[in-house]
């Protein structure tokens, strides 16, 4: 099934994570994206020890008139212009493997030669625009003529039906997999649980307050059997990455971080509806072409930062990567000892995006780095044995958006 | 009490690929383009077969009736006013892998299963006829 042949090098591999950087992040800070962006861009060119100059590339998801007001953040162009940036590189869009597409296409910039140090980043000002930035619940429409507007687009096939948020599709995979594999509410809300839990050792998380099983259960139901705290918190923030050639990696002071495998197939429908396993999506296919390219297993991973946007789909990610059988991660869950930061498979160690925010899987890469480079403080993990991890597995998407990496601390060939 | 659907109907443009489609029930007959070369039903309609990539392709009549294969309750107010409604993926029993995101209505909550057997109805709005489901008649 992979492209890749016998013995060919992942070129991905040629690629590190340099430097990270996250801008204040908050509820609803009222600063403009580009601010927010820099904020975390220059963060992350002083982690990588560079200076502006140094920066030849620039990649972001998802570009130029994507989404609703606060989703998209900043163009390529403003950021590029803004920092007064001279570039042999440049990228931006919302077609591919997810949110981290933007990564993705930055390793390969690099492995092909086309850039040095390229400065990737992820901004959303979803908390503000939902609060007193006038957007609306409903996006889109326009034209058709009634005092109503029409819809086209995928929106036309649910959103005569009131199914207008992903929280409603997937309202329906969490429905199919209770049914197919006997998931319970508080297997899923073992997720939320856990998160909340991290989240209180993150300085930047938004949601810290401790939550039990009783607080989950009796939260307001959004679409059954998804309830408030199985939806991902929207916040205004910013996060950057200086992805470089692995050349860099001993001028650092700190450990590289080196993408062992992009994962970023999509063989079946690219549909929410019409994707031939209701309980899989396209994480199926992404985490197995993943896997295709490294001589890493499951087993090898010492922490899963999986994407939660909505907690149904940290289930999926977790079966489709390989940490449990199929349909085994309700018990897998049940209880959330296993994935604890003390667990077999600590998972989404900042709170992920459920209590940490929706920085739209950007926030999930940062923790693979931090916790890859030890640098965790409160909430850092330690393997069996003090071991320090080495292997982390990193998702984003939902539906037929999927992408997955691993990445490794230090660098091998 | 559910309600059969949002308190608004949302409405699809209809443009000329999808206009068939979503005025099928008019005649009160689900409709699919269906390419003429392998039978294959394909949704939503495009201008080549997926599986032969035949150009010979029209609107064709099914039955109306599906299998539930999940569904939820709807509590948000994503359209402010509206009483909770379910929502389901549908699957068309003259291909089981085309699949519609409908409501369904004339049923309460806790009477839905995954595997029920409904069948189609319309909602007439404006110049659309939109399908919906309902639990099925035993034949």
């Amino acid at each position: 099934m992979s492209p890749l042949q016998p013995g060919e090098e992942p070129l991905e591999r040629r690629a590190v994570i340099s430097g990270i950087g996250q801008s204040d992040v908050g509820r609803r800070l009222g600063r403009g994206e580009l601010d927010l962006t820099i904020e975390a861009a220059e963060r992350a060119i002083a982690d990588a020890g560079l200076t502006r100059d140094d920066i030849d590339g620039l990649s972001t998801y998802p570009g130029m008139g994507a989404g609703t007001s606060g989703f998209a953040g900043p163009t390529s162009p403003e950021v590029q212009d803004a920092m007064g940036l001279s570039l042999n590189w440049h990228d931006g869009g919302g077609e591919g493997a997810g949110q981290m597409r933007a990564v993705h296409a930055a390793s390969l910039a690099i492995a092909a030669g086309l850039a040095r140090h390229v400065l990737v980043y992820r901004t959303v000002t979803e908390g503000s625009a939902q609060g007193t930035g006038g957007r609306q619940g409903i996006g889109g429409g326009g034209g058709g003529g009634g005092p109503v507007p029409r819809f086209g687009s995928f929106m036309q096939w649910s959103i005569p039906y009131g199914a207008v948020s992903a929280a409603n599709w997937l309202a329906m995979v969490a429905q199919r997999r209770m049914h197919e594999f006997g998931l319970t509410r508080e297997q899923l809300g073992a997720i939320p649980i856990s998160n909340r839990a991290n989240a209180a050792l993150n300085p930047k998380a938004i949601y810290t307050d401790p939550m039990t099983m009783e607080d989950y259960l009796a939260a307001r139901m959004i679409t059954t059997p998804l309830c408030l705290f199985d939806c991902d918190a929207p916040c205004d923030g910013s996060t950057a990455f200086i992805v470089s050639h692995r050349d860099v990696a001993g001028d650092l002071d700190h450990p590289a971080v080196q993408i062992n495998a992009l994962g970023t197939a999509l063989r079946g429908r690219p549909s929410w509806d019409q994707f031939d396993d209701m309980t899989t999506m396209a994480a199926r296919d992404a985490a197995a072409s993943m896997w295709e390219r490294t001589e890493l297993k499951p087993a090898d991973v010492d922490t899963a930062q999986l994407y939660d946007g909505f907690s149904i789909l940290t289930v999926v990610w977790l079966e489709a990567l390989g940490f449990c059988g199929r349909g085994e991660s309700g018990p897998f869950l049940e209880g959330g000892a296993n994935i604890a930061r003390d667990g077999i498979l600590p998972l989404n160690t900042n709170g992920g995006q459920l209590s940490g925010g929706r920085l739209h899987g950007f926030s999930l890469i940062h923790e693979a780095c931090v916790q890859l480079r030890g640098e965790g403080g409160e909430r850092q993990i330690v393997r069996a044995g003090g071991r320090a991890p080495e292997v982390a597995a990193v998702a984003n998407g939902g539906g037929p958006i999927a992408g997955t990496m691993l990445l490794t601390r230090g660098v091998s060939s | 009490m559910v309600a059969n659907g949002p308190m608004l109907r949302l409405l699809p443009r209809l443009s000329d690929d999808v206009a068939f489609y979503w005025t099928s029930g008019e005649d009160g007959v689900l409709r699919f383009l269906r390419c003429n070369t392998c039978g294959f039903f394909i949704h939503p309609p495009g201008p080549v077969c997926p599986r032969c990539l035949s150009r010979d392709l029209a609107p064709d009549e099914v039955s109306g009736r599906g299998h539930v294969e999940t569904f939820t309750v709807n509590y948000q107010q994503w359209i402010p006013g509206s009483d909770p409604y379910i929502i389901a993926w549908v699957s068309i029993d003259d291909q089981p892998d085309v699949r519609l995101t409908s409501n369904l209505v004339d049923v309460e909550p806790e009477d839905v299963h995954i595997g029920m057997p409904v069948e189609v109805t319309f909602e007439h709005v404006e110049d659309v006829w939109i399908p919906l489901f309902k639990p099925a008649v035993e034949s």
